[in-house]
């Protein structure tokens, strides 16, 4: 008696081929996914950028930065990317400062003047230590503790004749000095680590990086500085996205009840028409999405702390935008779908496929830089953009206009093509 | 709301239905369709399921479009505004939100129609009692009987009271008593003169409701008339013999054939024009060595006149 109760099972899986794709293709689908965000099969390594000011312009600066550069896990720009064709100049304090802010980096480096005289130091608090800047966006939590670390290895790794030679005037100082001969021999020595350093071929060489802090390092938040929380807000957008997704599939679907139930041949009969039908549709999916966003970030200002009254117009900004291409999506779907039964896995893939590619999980910094393109394929990553810049970076809503132009360029499309598929149910 | 006035437009059919043909693929469920529904008139569509009953309808409705011929109401073509706004349509499905209430789903319909405010209020009014669901007009669809289901269905056909109303089966899954409801509220529109034409494939319900009558099989309007037409046409002034069969074995068939009978699940049909066949009905069949449980003699019905004319029950 058993058995037939397992065969009956059996039979409506077959059956059920929505289903049946769904229990094989959707684990196969995201373990693959994780694999290539966090495995080791990465197809590129993922970087950490970081912006440098080389204001000093000393033999020790250039070396600090060409050691940083050397750092695979490191993305070190000096100057902003070209645009149109033409070189831009070298970053500034300032510009780094507002590239920071806007997102281009995560952390950014400032190499004061006087830093090539006295590059290394061991000096007590108070004595005279050129001080590196290092500029931060609190929301990444890993890059800038990634870099300080960094910058204290690539001192001991770049120059250790500096190093060296800075530990022997200390020695000098305190030991009441060196012989002549003693003298003779350190200076042949640091000329002996100026070459290797010049060789280039110590370029791997692994440093400690826990023996001390040789250089010093002032670190200040510029993005964040008075948030709360720096992910309290990503996540608001991030996971209110992917609900958002999966309200209006669902909310699209019922128009495949009404089509199987009969509703929607009595609704088109009546002076409704199709168009109006999708509308109308989409109207009360983006409603549904808007009123789900304005939910979350109340949420998030009375039991997080997150500044939502003050950001509301940019709030409005992305949530229209956001809405208008979720609920879009969901016409989409609908109109691919045969059946509610289609829709369930079809939507259930893609929404989970774009949550994780697109930034709903996890922020996309952490993948590699192929990851965080695709991401782009996806609504979750414009509209966490969006929302981030709004909400973490204050960038006033002038500063949306890619987010917003994307969403509503998708949401055309999508809706363009929804369209155009629901034809099959405007006449037989 | 004033009952639909078919005054205005007497002098034009209130649907003709020209020359409709209707093919999916190799299947031709409208084949050459010709009928015309009069001013008031309840016209009975009376089929098998699978005639193209439900496909001529939505041809009418604009839901199907037809390959070949031409549907107007009240002279204007079925597509246009006007003639839209003429129809009801009554679909066999229960074509209904089912988490709204009687009463929202009536607003819907009727928005959908163009009502707004005191028009639409005293609409849903009107439905509603002619339904007699003003009692359950805040109850949700989901939480109706079958029988309230299928009146609430019909009810929103009517919500923009059409001048001429398509109703597609609308009895399908009804217990007897909700059955009777339906067919009062059918009668109540037809005393005020809407045009319907009614879909069924129930010959009781084409008596009882119909004021004429086009049997459709395979797509094609076979008959049409008045019931006593229909039955005049195929049997003058003959009646019909039922003869039960015990047993039907070896020389059942050929014996019903030989009398130009027709056989159906044991039971076989004749036609005579004197009751005095009856008997010879009986000698024959005693002859021929076939034992019978009974026999009846009846004047024959639309029932008959279909079987006449297809060679099939109705109900097949």
């Amino acid at each position: 008696m058993i058995l037939p109760i397992v065969r009956t099972g059996l039979i409506a899986l077959r059956r059920d081929r929505g289903a049946f794709a769904l229990s094989f293709v959707l684990p196969i689908a995201f373990f693959s996914i994780f694999a290539v965000i966090f495995g080791g099969h990465r197809d590129s390594t993922p970087k950490v950028k970081v912006i440098v000011v080389d204001e000093d312009h000393s033999t020790a600066s250039q070396r600090l930065i060409r050691g940083l550069e050397r750092e695979g896990s490191l993305a070190v720009k000096e100057k902003p990317a070209a645009k149109d064709g033409v070189e831009q100049t070298d970053y500034t304090a300032t510009t780094a400062e507002a590239a920071v802010k806007d997102g281009t980096a995560p952390v950014a480096l400032i190499i004061p003047h006087g830093f090539g005289e006295n590059p290394i130091s061991f000096g007590a608090p108070g004595e005279n230590r050129p001080t590196i800047q290092l500029l931060k966006d609190s929301s990444d939590l890993i890059a800038a503790q990634v870099i300080e670390g960094m910058l204290q290895k690539v001192a001991m790794t770049a120059m250790p004749d500096v190093m060296a030679e800075q530990g022997s005037k200390y020695l000098d100082r305190f030991s009441g000095g060196f012989t002549p001969a003693q003298r003779k021999r350190i200076d042949g020595g640091l000329d002996a680590l100026r070459r290797l350093e010049n060789s280039d071929e110590q370029s791997s060489a692994a440093g400690d990086s826990n023996r001390g802090m040789p250089v010093a390092v002032a670190t200040r938040d510029v993005v964040g500085e008075n948030k709360n929380n720096p992910m309290v807000s990503f996540y608001a957008a991030a996971i209110g996205v992917m609900f958002l997704l999966f309200t209006a599939s669902g909310a699209s679907g019922a128009l495949l009840d009404e089509a199987e139930s009969g509703t929607l041949d009595r609704v088109l009969s009546s002076r409704v028409t199709m168009g109006n039908l999708l509308a109308g549709k989409l109207l009360y999916s983006m409603l549904l999405a808007f009123l789900q966003l304005v939910a979350m970030f109340l949420w998030a200002w009375l039991v997080f702390k997150v500044d939502f009254i003050s950001h509301i117009p940019g709030f409005v900004v992305m949530g229209i935008s956001t809405a208008f291409a979720v609920g879009a999506f969901g016409m989409l779907l609908a109109s691919i779908c045969r059946t509610r039964a289609q829709l369930g896995p079809l939507s259930t893939l893609l929404i989970l496929l774009m949550s994780s590619v697109g930034g709903s999980m996890f922020p996309r910094y952490y993948m590699s830089e192929a990851m965080q393109r695709a991401g782009l394929f996806t609504i979750n990553a414009w509209a966490i953009d969006g929302f981030t810049k709004v909400f973490w970076r204050d960038e006033p809503i002038s500063h949306l206009w890619p987010q917003v132009l994307v969403l509503l360029g998708i949401g055309i499309v999508f809706w363009a093509v929804a369209r155009r598929l629901a034809r099959r149910w405007e006449y037989s | 709301m004033a009952p639909a006035s078919p005054d205005s437009v007497a002098s034009l059919p209130s649907l003709r239905v020209e020359g409709v043909v209707k093919r999916f693929g190799g299947l031709t469920a409208v084949n050459g369709v010709t009928l015309e529904l009069k001013a008031g008139e309840c016209l009975g569509l009376l089929g098998p399921n699978g005639a193209g009953k439900s496909t001529l309808i939505r041809s009418v409705v604009g839901r199907v479009i037809p390959d070949v011929g031409t549907v107007s109401v009240f002279g204007e073509p079925a597509d246009s505004s006007g003639a839209r706004e003429a129809l009801g349509w009554i679909p066999q499905e229960l074509a209904l939100y089912p988490k709204l209430t009687c009463r929202e789903n009536l607003e819907a319909f009727g928005l959908y129609h163009g009502l707004r405010g005191a028009a639409l209020k005293s609409a849903v009014e009107w439905c509603l009692d002619w339904a007699s669901l003003t009692d359950r007009a805040l109850e949700p669809v989901l939480h109706l009987s079958g029988g309230m289901k299928r009146r609430l269905n019909m009810a929103a056909g009517l919500i923009h009271r059409p001048k001429v109303i398509l109703m597609d089966e609308p009895t399908v899954g009804v217990d007897p008593q909700s059955r009777n409801r339906i067919f009062e509220m059918i009668e109540m529109l037809h005393d005020e003169g809407v045009s319907m034409l009614y879909t069924t494939h129930y010959m009781e319900e084409a008596e009882r409701l119909c004021d004429r009558i086009a049997v459709i099989d395979h797509g094609r309007i076979i008959a049409l008339g008045t019931r006593d037409e229909l039955v005049r046409n195929a049997f003058a002034s003959r009646s019909e013999v039922i003869v039960r069969f015990a047993k039907t074995g070896d020389g059942v068939d050929g014996w019903v054939k030989e009398r130009a009978g027709v056989l159906e699940d044991g039971t076989a049909r004749f036609t005579i024009e004197h009751a005095n066949e009856v008997a010879v009905l009986l000698d024959s069949a005693g002859k021929a060595g076939l034992e019978l449980a009974d026999i009846s003699l009846r004047k024959p019905n639309l029932e008959s006149v279909f079987l006449h004319l297809t060679g099939r029950e109705l109900r097949d």
